[in-house]
């Protein structure tokens, strides 16, 4: 076992591609809970929305990439208009219930026999990518980078321009943020009767935060069909959410580069129990797992450091120690 | 400093309300807030059930009542915050009824809450910034041009500050609002209300669980109010404390006004003290059945 070659393959996998497409959508979450103290469990369900929305255009009816993007946006907001307009007005659970269970259905919906003509059911949908790597501008046989830290060029466009999305998308966040309009979402977050009392449009304001944060949710969908190449709906279980959950209470809720650390940070623990229980394994120090084992016990094993990381940084990584020592209720 | 001193300064000035006749639902010369055949039950219990009443302009009017009384209901009806069975009221001369609460803010009647709504995790100075009222930066296109909002947002701040500066927070201005002590969260709460600029406050029990030092210092910023020409109406338990600043004092027994008039009116009024106590044994009677049953 080299320990070196398995901290560098985690570290690949903490900066590539897919740890840009959690943290994008980890960004979309912060908006929702971090600022806003939604509860959605079904920020997969914007992905899913967002991936089959660029999937469907460019996959289905070979419209142009730019298209595909703003369907698969447009599909977003139409989920969050669904999902929010007749649960914004109850209590919080009632988003918390309806978002998980919404994102369940639209997975069994896009997955079902009907639909075939259009998702291609549980296939999926083949050869996304053409458009977007036409863009690319590296090479895409090439490798770039040093010794074992190296990506192919079509990784690392998918990187680059994902990467950027989540600046992008972070920049926008930050200067909403530092505005009145942020500090209205942050009074809802705290207590939404006080900020109805001071003549804030509470239903509105939410209403907005769920449609950006969703946008920021499908956006990451459409990157990972980019990165893909071929989406299929059983990518889009319950579990991306709480995946999702977690880099967001790793990095820090309610901090602009939480879900970012939180992502990469995330990736890195994932990729480095695997890489270092694989290693043990071939080393003969775990007779009693057979090689499908070793998946469910890195899980737990990633489990365990969450645990330790909530209780002795219960505010994430870059959370704010003021706000968290504050008893909310 | 000055508002401590000024406060007591007198038992509530009867000439506000001269000339007004101390019975249920009268009419007042420059009513604010008119109220009409408001009703409202919780599945066979009328909690509320009034059939007219009025507030006067620039008064500190009192809501008192036993315990169940239906003031805090009649509270959250009037602000939006709870949905009437049937009922309507204008305020200003706007009808108001059915709109929502912050529709009812921003006409300008604005309330505070028994259970004090601090926001925790903000600072005391950002929880007073979200009292201003039509703030282009709320908006969420509108937040991304701070130059456009900011010359606005430092008026407020300004403003904020001054109301702080009378609140005695000022110093507290940047610590998390988490962080205040009770009666000071009522403070806050009561300065963040005005910083909306309401033309009628309504305080919800604003004295309740703080200490009797702060509450003459309350009383002190409730009778400032009124010198600013604000029309107050708030809920309280206490009568003590009600006599002496209040104007006018409405009673309200098992969801209906029983009793209208000056303090001195309501001390001697026989059916009030009647209902306010006789309610009281009642209710010890009706528990004492109930553990029976």
């Amino acid at each position: 076992m080299d320990i070196l070659t398995i901290l560098a393959e985690a570290a690949r996998t903490a900066v590539g591609p897919i740890a840009a497409i959690y943290a994008l959508a980890a960004v979309g979450l912060n908006m929702h809970f971090g600022y806003t103290g939604l509860l959605n469990f079904g920020q997969v369900g914007f992905m899913l929305v967002g991936a089959y929305g660029v999937g469907i255009s460019v996959g289905v009816f070979e419209l142009p990439l730019a298209v595909g993007f703003l369907v698969g946006l447009g599909c977003a907001v139409v989920l969050a208009l669904l999902l929010g307009i007749p649960t914004l007005r109850l209590r919080e659970d009632y988003l918390a219930i309806t978002t998980i269970a919404a994102a369940e259905v639209l997975r069994l919906v896009y997955r079902a026999g009907f639909a075939e003509p259009l998702t291609k059911g549980v296939y999926g949908l083949q050869n996304l990518s053409g458009d977007f790597q036409t863009l690319n501008p590296f090479e895409t046989g090439q490798r770039y980078g040093y010794g074992a830290f190296t990506f192919s060029g079509t990784h690392l466009w998918v990187m680059v321009s994902t990467w950027g999305l989540v600046a992008l998308v972070s920049l926008l966040l930050w200067l909403l943020i530092h505005s009145p309009w942020g500090r209205v979402i942050k009074g809802i977050r705290e207590d939404e009767d006080a900020a109805r009392s001071l003549g804030k449009n509470v239903f509105a304001y939410k209403m907005q935060a769920l449609v950006l944060g969703g946008l920021f949710g499908a956006l990451a969908g459409c990157m990972m069909a980019m990165h893909q190449g071929s989406i299929n709906p059983d990518q889009f279980k319950p579990q991306v959410t709480f995946f999702l959950w977690v880099i967001l209470l790793l990095g820090g809720a309610g901090r602009v580069l939480g879900p970012i650390l939180g992502s990469v940070v995330f990736w890195f623990l994932m990729n480095f129990t695997d890489g270092f229980l694989k290693g043990l394994g071939s080393l003969g120090y775990l007779p009693f797992l057979s090689g499908p084992d070793y998946g469910a016990i890195q899980l737990a094993f990633v489990g365990v450091m969450l645990v330790l990381l909530i209780v002795f940084r219960p505010q994430g990584i870059v959370g704010d120690r003021r706000e968290m020592l504050i008893n909310v209720k | 400093m000055s508002s401590d001193e000024k406060k007591v300064s007198g038992v509530a000035a009867p000439d506000r309300m001269a000339g007004v006749e101390a019975s249920p639902g009268v009419a007042k010369p420059d009513p604010v807030l008119v109220v009409d055949s408001v009703r409202r039950s919780f599945g066979g219990l009328t909690a509320v059930d009034v059939d007219h009443l009025e507030v006067q302009r620039g008064t500190i009017t009192a809501l008192i009542g036993p315990n169940g009384a239906g003031k805090s209901t009649l509270f959250n009806l009037l602000t939006g915050f709870d949905r009437v069975d049937r009922g309507r009221w204008t305020y200003e001369g706007t009808p108001i009824s059915g709109r929502s609460g912050h529709k009812v803010a921003r006409a300008g009647m604005v309330r505070t809450f028994q259970l004090t709504k601090a926001l925790t995790r903000m600072t005391v100075l950002d929880n007073m910034l979200l009292g201003a009222q039509k703030q282009f930066g709320e908006r969420m296109l509108g937040s991304l041009l701070r130059p456009v909002w900011s010359r606005e947002e430092q008026s407020n701040t300004e403003r904020a500050l001054s109301l702080l500066e009378r609140f005695r927070l000022l110093d507290k201005r940047n610590d998390m609002a988490g962080s205040l002590s009770g009666g000071q969260r009522k403070l806050l709460e009561m300065a963040r209300a005005l910083m909306t600029d309401p033309g009628m406050i309504m305080l919800d029990e604003p004295m309740a669980g703080v200490n009797p030092a702060l509450v003459q210092s309350l009383l002190g910023h409730i009778t400032s109010l009124r010198e600013e020409g604000k029309t107050v109406l708030f809920v309280e338990h206490d009568m003590d404390v009600i006599m002496d600043v209040s104007d006018w004092i409405v009673v309200l027994a098992q969801g209906q006004v029983i009793a209208e008039g000056t303090p001195a009116a309501i001390a001697s009024n026989k059916q009030v003290i009647d209902a306010y106590l006789g309610a009281q044994e009642d209710d010890v009677a009706g528990a004492q059945e109930g553990t029976d049953e």
